[in-house]
């Protein structure tokens, strides 16, 4: 692949490419829900929310917190939650992944797992108690193995958006 | 990682104001979110409109995938088939006989049913079905579950009617778009059907517990009626679902509850047939939930008739009941009890 732009409208669609990779990935992976998958417990991960975190953590600066409430509104249209679910806990948790950016001065890759694991339980126990208002009594045990999978799940989101974002910046 | 430059606005006035901006619209969009979660919590059927646009608009995209699924998880079963071939075959043919001889009884059964309801002159209840429809996808990443069905208000599905296979019970509408449908599973923990035990007729209430099995609750402590294996069916209280629809079969007991699985497999089913609710004013509000007049489809033993209840539980007994009928109003019945039967006329609502 030629590494060097030859043309405008070569530049326009590095450009392009540079901009909406992050969101349109995310969307993507917020429309996995759509997966013609039936099962009868909670197992797999939330792919949009983990390749959100996931960006939000390795690429502090592309985003800022009111982008979660629209990718929120979204997951919540597509998954079927109670509106308003992602967008809460989404955008509440950008503004903790600021807060933590403007205390911590430094984050290795390490200490990003850990977040996100801090992340995925939060969204999970607030999902939970969500659907525990809506009148959904469930234990909260069953939501355990999802949790599980979904922390150890976070390396290998890590490993797509490295990916992704090696491409993006690509020229 | 450093931290992010952005944040680091230095002495420009602009660059200051803009992110105390990004601040105040995401806090603002949390106080947003908060109240369309409280609107969700008082009236879980607003928003109806939206939510039935993004369910038509994503439908079709697990509609499509659904048969490619269907395959794979095809060659899976059958592999660990083959594998299994030996015992499964034994196991199947024990099957086979006693369900031979079940048969044999439920034909015997059958007939003098028939023979019965001649004799009482009891019409036989029609199975209708509204339509036809497939599961596309279900929920997999959350507590809730929920399925999408290919069917929606255009073919005539309305928000609580009960959803069945040819196994058992599927669950209740509770969304519906025009094309699609999404179904409150009988394993979400936010639904309860009302049932009966097979084997000794006890009453129970299932309600689901969010990894695929159900909780079926009895009033009776101390005993446990259930036992491993008893199915039941719903028992048409509560007049959402019909009666003698099967349900779940007992796996296992603990203390006074007891855990089944349900007898459909929504990641299995093929045809999902959505069905009317069963006494349609269940389904209304109270002022509608009136003694039903006496053409209606359950409406108690025709005049004259001797009482004929299979269910001898009443409803206002039980403490978790159906929503939609709890807090009878004084001097009103939701369902007609087993005395000499009124005249067809409508009675007066009181106070």
């Amino acid at each position: 692949m030629n590494r060097i732009a030859g043309s405008e409208a070569e530049v326009a669609v590095f450009d392009l490419r540079r901009r909406h990779v992050p969101l349109l990935s995310t969307i993507a992976a917020i429309l996995l829900a759509l997966l013609p998958i039936v099962s009868t417990s909670p197992l797999l991960p939330d792919f949009g929310f983990l390749l959100l975190i996931t960006w939000r953590l390795l690429r502090p600066e592309i985003w800022t917190a009111r982008m979660a409430l629209g990718l929120g509104l979204i997951a919540d249209l597509v998954v079927g939650h109670p509106l308003g679910q992602s967008m809460l806990l989404w955008t509440s948790l950008f503004l903790v992944f600021d807060l933590i950016d403007t205390r911590l001065g430094f984050r290795d890759y390490m200490m990003d797992w850990l977040i996100a694991a801090g992340a995925i339980l939060f969204h999970s126990i607030g999902a939970w108690y969500i659907a525990l208002i809506m009148g959904s009594d469930i234990a909260f045990t069953i939501m355990v193995p999802q949790i599980v999978l979904t922390i150890l799940a976070y390396p290998l989101a890590a490993r797509v958006v490295l990916a992704l974002d090696r491409w993006r910046l690509m020229r | 990682m450093p931290p992010p430059p952005h944040r680091r606005t230095g002495f420009s006035r602009k660059a200051q104001y803009g992110l105390l901006f990004g601040y105040a619209v995401a806090v603002a969009g949390i106080l947003v979110a908060l109240l369309l979660l409280a609107i969700a919590v008082v009236d879980p059927r607003g928003f109806s409109a939206i939510k039935g646009a993004a369910l038509d608009a994503t439908a079709p995209v697990s509609a499509g995938g659904r048969s490619v699924t269907q395959f794979f998880s095809g060659i899976g079963e059958g592999v660990s088939a083959y594998f299994r071939a030996g015992s499964q075959n034994a196991s199947l043919r024990r099957e086979l006989e006693q369900t031979r001889r079940d048969l044999v009884a439920a034909q015997t059964a059958r007939a003098e049913n028939a023979q019965l309801r001649a004799l009482l002159g009891l019409a036989r209840q029609t199975e209708d079905e509204i339509t036809v429809a497939r599961i596309v996808g279900s929920s997999y990443g959350s507590a809730r579950r929920l399925a999408t069905l290919s069917a929606g208000a255009g073919d005539g599905v309305r928000v609580g009617q009960p959803v069945r296979s040819a196994d058992g019970l599927i669950g209740r509408v509770l969304e519906a778009g025009r094309w699609a449908s999404r179904v409150l599973l009988v394993s979400d923990g936010a639904s309860s059907v009302p049932v009966r035990s097979l084997r000794n007729n006890v009453p129970a209430l299932a309600v689901g517990r969010g990894d695929g099995t159900i909780e079926l609750r009895t009033l009776e402590v101390g005993v446990n009626p259930f036992r491993g294996g008893d199915i039941v069916v719903t028992s048409g209280i509560g007049g959402i679902f019909p009666p003698g629809v099967p349900v779940a079969r007992v796996v296992r007991l603990e203390g006074d509850t007891a855990i089944a699985r349900p007898l459909a497999d929504p990641a299995r089913t093929e045809a999902a047939i959505v069905q009317p609710i069963y006494q349609p004013a269940a389904a209304g509000e109270l002022e509608d939930a009136q003694p039903a007049n006496p053409s209606g489809p359950v409406s108690g033993p025709p005049p004259g008739a001797p009482a004929l209840e299979t269910t001898p539980e009443p409803l206002q007994r039980n403490p978790n009941y159906q929503p939609a009928l709890q807090d009878p109003q004084p001097g009103q019945f939701v369902r007609p009890p087993a005395v000499p039967a009124q005249p067809p006329a409508r009675p007066e609502p009181q106070g």
